[in-house]
């Protein structure tokens, strides 16, 4: 890498010679570590999924959740270290439930997802800070219709119809890109989301993982749940179906 | 008071302003403007009550700036609960907050002395207020068109002001929707007379 050795990597304060950061270059590899996380927005809501890769036996099934309600309204999943995600997860409850008690009325996703961008970008400023080294998603459903921000360490964020983050982002991006989302229902797109999540997954390098579903919208009432056991073992099931089916055409084509 | 209506409300007041026995003005705006679309009718001590709706209006403003969008009417009613509540030992004003929003359209919020907050189809407040009760609760119909809003809210504010010694002058009506806000002044001789003369 470019920036071992030059000194310009130390401080998240401190501009190279070419106009780059690398710590918070850094904190974006931190991310691309972990397990994948994809967030697709439909017509009538939006549906997150999460590869948790499982590093031990010995840990409890359900351990170290990776998708997060941050209101009743709000959801989000998160990719990177999971200790940084969890409190910037901290922080945007915080804000939600702030502008609640200040205004009477459920956190605009679009305000949450600025509140909370520019906290992370703030650690970007600082040489006594790091950057955060997670993504987090961030969906809502209401009278407008769904909305899907993704935020960066950098302190971007930008609205999406569908995003992945994680190990597999870039096989995710293209994946999603595949879905007519815009004109699907969530109760079509959480089975897309658990396949994408089957697809993507490195069974040579990542042994076990477990699959988090969760969506918000019409069908829920604009909260944020994790998907009922059945929609989930629906969604399983057809992941795994389709990843037989691919198996299958791969051998014909040898 | 203020009357929901479907597609709005209408917000009316008399125009007596008193210092004890001396009326400072007898034709005063006690229908006070937050935003475009969201008006308060204030009740109480006139200082307390336009220092609120300054307060309200200041930070009713920066919200509007800081989210790109028209305020709620329940965002308002908000602000004004916290003020009202928080300072509750030290003010007497009497609130009601009264507008139209695009997501639940024509509202009307009372925040009476203690700061509570409360969302009513129609709303009574003020000294006068104690006079209309009955009369409120017997002629309120739900679903009233606008005029009949304006009728209602006339003759109601009419009757405070023949029975009640710290109502009188004209009235100030004014119909919040959509549109933007329509007002109406009913001279003291036009006000509805309810008794034979």
């Amino acid at each position: 890498m470019s920036s071992i050795g030059t000194g310009y990597d130390l401080s998240a304060s401190q501009f190279s010679p070419d106009g780059r950061v690398f710590q918070v270059e850094y904190a974006q590899k931190a991310v691309e570590n972990s397990g994948t996380a994809i967030a697709i927005r439909g017509k009538d809501g939006v549906v997150f999924g999460v590869e948790k890769l499982v590093t031990s036996k010995l840990y409890e099934k359900g351990a170290n959740k990776r998708i997060f309600n941050v209101d009743r309204h709000v959801g989000m999943a998160v990719a990177g270290l999971l200790a940084d995600a969890r409190q910037v997860v901290e922080v945007a409850r915080d804000e939600a439930s702030s502008y609640r008690s200040s205004y009477g009325n459920p956190i605009p996703l679009k305000y949450l997802a600025e509140r909370v961008s520019m906290y992370m970008h703030a650690h970007t400023l600082y040489s006594m800070a790091r950057p955060f080294g997670s993504s987090v998603m961030i969906g809502t459903y209401d009278v407008d219709g769904p909305q899907l921000f993704l935020l960066e360490p950098s302190g971007i964020s930008y609205g999406y119809f569908g995003c992945a983050i994680g190990k597999a982002q870039q096989n995710g991006k293209t994946e999603i890109e595949k879905i007519k989302m815009k004109d699907m229902s969530i109760r079509d797109l959480v089975k897309e989301v658990a396949k994408i999540i089957y697809l993507v997954h490195d069974e040579v390098k990542d042994k076990t993982f477990e699959l988090e579903l969760s969506w918000v919208g019409e069908q829920t009432e604009g909260r944020h749940e994790l998907v009922p056991p059945e929609v989930f073992s629906d969604a399983e099931k057809y992941a795994k179906e389709a990843m037989e089916e691919s198996d299958g055409s791969d051998d014909d084509e040898l | 008071m203020a009357v929901e209506f479907d597609g709005g409300v209408v917000i009316a007041a008399d125009s007596r302003t008193s210092a004890g026995t001396y009326i400072p003005n007898r034709v005063t705006d006690k229908l006070t403007k937050v935003t475009d679309n969201i008006y308060c009718c204030r009740s109480g001590s006139s200082a307390d009550t336009q220092a609120i709706a300054d307060i309200v209006n200041y930070h009713i403003n920066f919200h509007r700036m800081e989210m790109g969008e028209d305020p709620l009417v329940k965002t308002a009613a908000k602000v004004f609960q916290d003020l009202c509540y928080n300072y509750r030992d030290s003010l007497s004003a009497g609130i009601i907050c009264a507008g139209w929003d695009r997501k639940l359209g024509g509202q009307v919020y009372s925040i009476p002395l203690g700061g509570m907050c409360i969302r009513q189809p129609v709303t009574i407040g003020g000294s006068g207020s104690t006079y209309l009760y009955g009369h409120v609760d017997a002629t309120f119909k739900e679903n009233m068109t606008k005029e009949e809003c304006l009728k209602f809210c006339k003759d109601a504010v009419s009757l405070a002001i023949m029975r009640d010694g710290s109502s009188g002058g004209v009235i100030r009506m004014a119909a919040i929707s959509e549109d933007g806000v329509e007002k109406h002044l009913i001279l003291h001789e036009d006000i509805t007379k309810f008794y034979r003369e």
